[in-house]
């Protein structure tokens, strides 16, 4: 059986650096890799020259500076670790971690306070608002994922097509037929559905990395068709201004019987900003309320039993058809409805928004914050987007951190932020058991 | 018909660099069954390296092409090598013993981190070379269309030939190649038995960062141009070829490679260009429907 490796805090590694001699020798063997790696990419630079041939220049000052701050962590990394991994136990005190433990019992009640207040404390802040619109569609996102992969444990690397389907539906119901958002909202959510269930039948034999790979696939399918079926989706130039939500009928303008018209106020476009913040503050809890409603459900039990053991439940006379294809259906329904609001929130889709990576981002949230874990997606969301906004300034660099980012993650908490996991069943009181005894993201 | 061949002649020409990079593929996943999802990246890396090493022989005065095509060759694969043990080392190593999720997401970074690395390195514009190697034979002629077979198709073809020879005889007949094999069926025995696993599975990686980056040779060759961006598409075709072929098996990698380098050729040729990768992954799908471990993939056993 595989465990995770527990970080424990030990007094015997503590003591296992090396050497100085040996962590030269480390350190020098490090610098001579750094050297390999880095020679022909950051030592020589190939530019298009003035006629239009490559034409190769040097940069040795940047490959001795790369190659020297190599050999400087690799020393440091050495006398203080040795060679064995750097565990979270032993970088970060257990006091930190016990601390955390006990704030993360608050950070779900806070967090949800602290989010029906942005739209109060930040009113004059729009980038503010944006960025938190922003970092909450990917939790609605998140949590729609979480079901089919943290319930019931298929990995889905192609959920941004769900996304995509969502917002397309919106847009072309909404530009072609001048339906409101009330109304394209559900419809959405049960074209996205629908499309689940498509991409479910041929799945249904798969498992692990045929899985993926499939559903990987499917998402590329849904990207190429959108960006190739050009007299329908516009091609890459997308579909543009696509109608604003209303206020359940009442449009955010600045006129008679608009929005600010109607109640009395002064006309504001941070009304509508506010408006969708809020709008999709309920989308993405009404996600969670179903999600944790579905797992005391006999279909939620279904999913649980199935990522745990699928012969054992087809045993027992569980339909593993129903049960997988509603998993894709109800997981592909929220992130249409996540996909019709991003439609309405920016006005303009093209295939660009539905790519590769943002699939990838939103496993990336659902594993880093621990899957089936409401708070740990909620958290692991913020943690992401926020950190990728205070990145902004350095531009190409934030994604090489986020990708250094992602991988010491995996390294130090290969669970996840919140790594406990709460029975839907239990005997007697409840309690949180390791992430390591459920297989979520397995099948 | 002259059309037709000359199709078939591109189809085996791109399904040769799509097998040299599935084989990376299928070999980490029939040992440690993850996805290297850098695998593509590394072999965007390897045609990286041979561009700067190109010029770099250009730029010293070595101008006989086929010794700096050995060189850059020799220089491309070891250092590619290099990046694949790098690889291996910092993001899969400490995984090892990990939830099958975690190198997954492990290796989404890894991609991420190599593509945008070589993007601030190198520059993100699209990176001609000159045609280092030119000419075509006719091999088929008619009133209206001559089928003509280019030198570089030779050499893709041929070089590909050699490499998967040497590569079979490596797995076939040598030490190393009965340790893989013996981590492929049961990593907990091989170890039990003396096998060092850490170093097979290094060496593993090194072998498919290797091939790769004689794909990204090719590639550089054969069509011209590079960017950073390239190792996600190929990654993506090459994943597919090797779960096409049944992943986990070697022969399996090169002919899902050659059958998706042709559905894709042929698709493009009679059909339309816009959807060939669209009939690359539904053909991947229906045949996933009907043989669902691939065609050459054993099925896996499930004991209760």
């Amino acid at each position: 059986m595989r465990r995770d490796p527990t970080p424990v805090p030990n007094k015997a590694s503590h003591t296992a650096s090396l050497s100085l001699a040996d962590a030269l020798k480390d350190a020098v063997l490090a610098a001579l890799v750094a050297i390999g790696l880095f020679f022909f990419l950051i030592g020589l630079r190939s530019e298009q020259g003035p006629t239009g041939a490559l034409e190769i220049t040097t940069r040795l000052p940047t490959l001795a500076m790369v190659v020297g701050a190599v050999f400087a962590g690799a020393l440091v990394r050495a006398l203080i670790f040795g060679r064995g991994p750097i565990g979270l136990g032993r970088a970060i005190p257990p006091t930190v971690t016990h601390t955390l433990e006990v704030a993360g019992r608050f950070a779900a009640p806070a967090l949800l306070i602290f989010a029906l207040l942005v739209p109060v404390l930040f009113y004059h802040d729009r980038y503010f608002l944006d960025l938190g619109i922003m970092v909450l569609t990917y939790v609605m996102l998140g949590w729609g994922l979480n079901i089919v992969v943290g319930l019931a444990g298929l990995l889905d690397l192609g959920y941004v097509a769900f996304y995509a389907v969502g917002a397309y539906s919106y847009a072309l119901l909404a530009t072609h037929f001048e339906l409101s958002f009330w109304i394209c909202l559900p419809l959405a959510g049960i074209l996205a559905a629908f499309w689940g269930v498509l991409l479910g039948f041929p799945v249904l034999r798969l498992r692990g990395d045929y899985l993926a790979i499939v559903t990987l696939a499917f998402g590329e399918i849904i990207r190429l068709v959108l960006l190739n079926w050009q007299h329908v989706t516009g091609g890459p130039n997308g579909i543009a201004s696509i109608p604003r939500p209303s206020f359940f009928g009442l449009p955010f303008s600045n006129e008679e019987g608009g929005f600010a018209h109607t109640f009395g106020l002064e006309f504001s476009s941070t009304h509508r900003i506010v408006f969708l913040f809020y709008l999709i503050l309920a989308l993405a809890l009404i996600t969670n309320w179903v999600t944790i409603r579905l797992r005391r459900l006999p279909i939620g039990r279904a999913w649980e039993a199935m990522r745990e053991d699928e012969i054992a439940c087809r045993s027992l006379g569980i339909n593993t058809t129903t049960t997988k294809l509603t998993a894709f259906a109800i997981g592909a329904m929220f992130g249409g409805f996540a996909g019709s609001f991003f439609a309405t929130r920016q006005g303009f889709i093209s295939p660009e928004s539905f790519t590769f990576g943002e699939s990838a981002l939103v496993l990336a949230i659902v594993v880093l914050g621990g899957m089936g874990s409401q708070i740990g997606v909620a958290v692991a969301a913020l943690v992401m987007l926020g950190g990728f906004e205070l990145f902004r300034e350095f531009q190409s660099y934030r994604m090489l951190i986020f990708g250094f980012a992602m991988v010491l993650i995996m390294i130090w908490r290969p669970r996840g932020l919140v790594a406990t996991r709460e029975p839907s069943l239990h005997l007697g009181d409840t309690k949180t058991i390791s992430a390591t005894m459920v297989k979520q993201g397995q099948g | 018909m002259e059309y037709f061949v000359q199709q078939l002649i591109i189809g085996v020409t791109l399904g040769s660099i799509y097998g040299l990079i599935a084989i990376g593929y299928t070999m980490v996943y029939g040992i440690i069954g993850m996805i290297n999802f850098a695998h593509g990246d590394v072999f965007m890396v390897g045609g990286f390296i041979a561009l700067t090493a190109f010029l770099a022989l250009i730029a010293i005065g070595v101008t006989a092409v086929p010794l700096a095509l050995f060189l850059v060759l020799l220089i491309a694969m070891a250092l590619t090598a290099l990046y694949g043990w790098t690889v291996e080392r910092f993001a899969y190593r400490p995984l090892r013993h990990s939830f099958r999720l975690a190198p997954l997401i492990s290796a989404i970074g890894m991609s991420i981190i190599l593509q945008n690395f070589v993007q601030i390195v190198q520059g993100a514009r699209v990176k001609p070379l000159p045609p280092l190697v030119t000419g075509s034979h006719t091999v088929m002629t008619s009133e209206a269309f001559n089928v003509e077979l280019s030198n570089i198709q030779i050499i893709v073809v041929l070089i590909t030939f050699v490499v998967m020879a040497g590569f079979s005889w490596l797995v076939a007949r040598t030490r190393l190649g009965r340790d893989m094999r013996a981590c492929e069926q049961d990593l907990k025995m091989a170890s039990l038995l003396g096998v060092n696993v850490d170093r097979t599975i290094s060496l593993t990686f090194v072998i498919g960062a290797a091939l790769a980056s004689v794909a990204g040779i090719m590639y550089l060759l054969y069509y011209g141009v590079i960017d950073f961006y390239i190792g996600f598409v190929a990654g993506v075709k090459a994943f597919t070829a090797a779960v096409l072929g049944g992943i986990g098996s070697l022969p399996g990698a090169m002919l899902g490679g050659l059958l998706i380098g042709l559905i894709e050729t042929f698709w493009s040729a009679y059909f339309s260009i816009e959807y060939k990768d669209v009939a690359a992954f539904s053909i991947l799908i229906v045949a996933l429907i009907f043989l669902p471990t691939g065609i050459l993939g054993r099925p896996e056993v499930e004991k209760v």
